[in-house]
């Protein structure tokens, strides 16, 4: 059962650059360290707000943004650590986002997931997650007035999400303007600590796809070169006019919802089946059954993880807190209509 | 030749279409069919591909028109009703209205909301949102009360890198008129003294300034000389503007066609009362419509907002203080 659990899909073909899965483990596996730190300065207090980890996703998120190319779009959820490093995200502008340095592309007014460099492709998510969909298709319908060709968005959320208004209006939106957008659903079972079977009542979440007049994906979000090559065959579908894309991923969160939550109410069941297992190890699997890497390297990747973790929290320990008397305390950009402080 | 307040929305958007590549307009209806009411009237056919019929989807709508902007465009949304845009509420105060502030990048997107009570309107057609969009930091909320302004102020809100909240009168659409559109404009964010006095300021915008003015004529023969002060924006608010026309008269009263809790008459009253107490002769006052949703038949729609006769009352109560 273990090796089943674990050892490589013989039916599995690998339709990509095997440098590809490289680059994707080695993402996932930086995400994780990370996540890991994240974890330990929270216990410790260093952290202001919370932290949401992606144990369990990273696969999948990986795979988002290791498929995406530059000047495509790409709004992430709360997990996707990994698919930010893939898609580009300097490491320091996530740690420096969740020690709140004024360094970072936040400043320290948003912080933790609530990060992005619009102007880059990398959205910034409002906490109301299904409407980042809707802005993607802007950025895209954008690209089409300008003339821009060959880019596609990536809007990843999780299976709470679906159930939101915003959601079924953006993919609607999308599919009438037959936009470049892929949607990707981390199934993760549970919205917080809400069950799939009291968010939707569909059999599966990929049934949506055909009433939106998107084409449905579905992939076991637990298994590396699965996602690799379904997300990057939605991408390329996209890419090429084929319209929206839904892609939908079954998988289980290796965490609470955010560092605060002890995630009791996972099913005990759930964490032990198939669909539980751990898609790091499922990709090292993958990577030493296919003769890509050996256990020393694999060794030698994860210490080069944690040294760049390292390397950046403590950087990022040393760089100023922002200042409210510094502030400027100005919410749009045309200083002359702003009324400043009142008295 | 003259121009209503409606054509001169659907002339700003013209012209905005034809002077920046940038701009486009979306909304329900807006396209070949022209609107709801009729503010896009053949600029679909005039601009082709430019002029998009939206889905009922106001949350993605500007969903989109955000989405749009970082991307460098500046479009002009159009909700049906401004009473709709609480569908868009999300959108607009949460994603809009923050984006400038946490990222650095503007957002500059111009919602237009046809507001305001009309005949027969009903508790779902004739609301006025400028209180609940100003309260939120990072949006400008225009309220033109003026074939001029309704020309000027939407070319401005195209103009300006921020989002801004357009709300247009539906009851000024048609009755409104002006013999050309103007070739100047106030700057943004100045208020405007619509017609100068000595006794009493009224400050208002939007279409009471109409119902304002009325009453200043009418009690102008009973010798009380009304200031009327129109804000034309509500957020910013000039409170220099109206400062100095309480300094002049020392009687405030603000004439709104909102709901009467936390709005805009509250705020200028707040900011008079704390900023210039000494300038009052009197408590100022305030005249809002009714605490109710607003009513269908037109009896009880003329007694739930502000009336000319509401206005004189309310007039001649201060004067008496």
């Amino acid at each position: 059962m273990a090796q089943s659990m674990l050892g490589p899909n013989p039916a599995e073909q690998i339709n990509f650059a095997k440098e590809t899965l490289v680059s994707a483990y080695r993402h996932m596996l930086v995400a994780r360290v990370l996540d890991d730190k994240l974890a330990s300065l929270y216990r410790a207090g260093k952290i202001h707000g919370g932290v949401f980890l992606g144990r369990g996703q990273e696969a999948l998120s990986a795979a988002v943004g290791i498929s995406l190319n530059r000047g495509d779009i790409f709004a992430p959820l709360i997990r996707d650590a990994a698919g930010r490093l893939a898609f580009g995200e300097a490491l320091l502008d996530s740690v420096r986002t969740y020690l709140g340095s004024r360094l970072g592309p936040m400043r320290g007014r948003d912080g933790n997931i609530h990060r992005g460099r619009p102007r880059d492709g990398l959205l910034p998510m409002i906490s109301h997650l299904g409407a980042m969909i809707s802005v993607v298709n802007g950025v895209l319908i954008a690209h089409r007035f300008k003339g821009v060709q060959g880019r596609v968005g990536a809007a990843c959320m999780g299976d709470g999400a679906s159930s939101t208004g915003s959601f079924h209006e953006a993919i609607n939106q999308a599919a009438v303007e037959r936009l470049p957008l892929v949607l990707v659903v981390a199934n993760n079972q549970y919205a917080y600590s809400t069950p799939n079977c009291r968010q939707f009542a569909c059999d599966t979440l990929v049934e949506k796809a055909a009433g939106y007049g998107a084409q449905g994906h579905s992939v076991d979000g637990t298994d590396l070169i699965a996602c690799l090559n379904v997300v990057s065959r939605a991408i390329r579908l996209a890419r090429e006019g084929g319209g929206p894309q839904f892609v939908v991923a079954s998988l289980l969160r290796l965490c609470g919802h955010g560092e605060h939550d002890d995630a009791t109410y996972v099913d005990a069941g759930m964490k032990a089946s198939e669909g539980g297992r751990d898609c790091l190890k499922v990709a090292e699997a993958q990577l030493t059954s296919n003769g890509i890497a050996s256990l020393s390297l694999l060794d030698q990747w994860r210490a080069a993880a944690v040294d760049s973790v390292e390397q950046a929290v403590a950087r990022v320990q040393r760089e100023p807190a922002p200042d409210a008397r510094e502030e400027d305390w100005r919410a749009i950009s045309a200083s002359h209509l702003c009324e400043g402080q009142l008295p | 030749m003259s121009i209503t307040y409606l054509e001169a929305i659907r002339e700003a958007q013209a012209r905005a279409l034809a002077e920046d590549s940038r701009v486009f307009i979306y909304g329900q209806d807006v396209g070949v069919f022209g609107g709801a009411f009729k503010a896009t009237k053949n600029l679909a056919q005039q601009f082709p591909g430019r002029v998009l019929d939206a889905p009922i989807s106001e949350d993605a709508i500007v969903g989109l028109a955000v989405g749009a902007a970082i991307e460098g465009m500046r479009p002009i949304v159009e909700m049906q009703f401004a009473d709709f845009s609480t569908v868009a509420f999300n959108q607009i105060v949460n994603q809009a209205a923050t984006l400038y502030w946490r990222t650095n990048v503007p957002c500059p997107i111009t919602i237009r909301l046809p507001s305001g009570g009309t005949l027969g309107g009903g508790p779902f057609h004739s609301q006025t949102m400028e209180a609940i969009y100003a309260h939120y930091p990072g949006l400008i909320v225009m309220t033109p009360a003026t074939v001029e302004d309704a020309y000027t102020m939407l070319l401005d809100a195209v103009a300006i890198d921020d989002p801004v909240v357009f709300c247009e009168h539906k009851y000024l659409y048609y009755h409104l008129k002006a013999d050309r559109l103007p070739a100047e404009a106030m700057p943004v964010g100045k208020a405007r003294i619509a017609r100068p006095g000595r006794d009493l300021t009224i400050v208002t915008y939007s279409a009471m300034l109409h119902e304002s003015l009325a009453v200043a004529e009418e009690m102008a023969s009973e010798r009380i000389e009304i200031e009327v002060v129109d804000l034309r924006t509500v957020k910013p608010l000039d409170t220099d503007t109206v400062m100095a026309s309480v300094a002049r008269t020392g009687r405030l009263l603000c004439v709104g066609e909102s709901w009467p809790w936390g709005g805009v008459c509250a705020e200028v009253i707040a900011r008079v009362a704390s900023e210039g107490f000494a300038l009052l002769d009197a408590p100022p006052q305030r005249l809002n419509a009714k605490d109710t949703p607003v009513p269908y038949h037109p009896n009880l729609w003329a007694g739930h907002r502000p009336t000319a006769d509401s206005i004189a009352a309310a007039v001649r109560n201060l004067i008496s203080l």
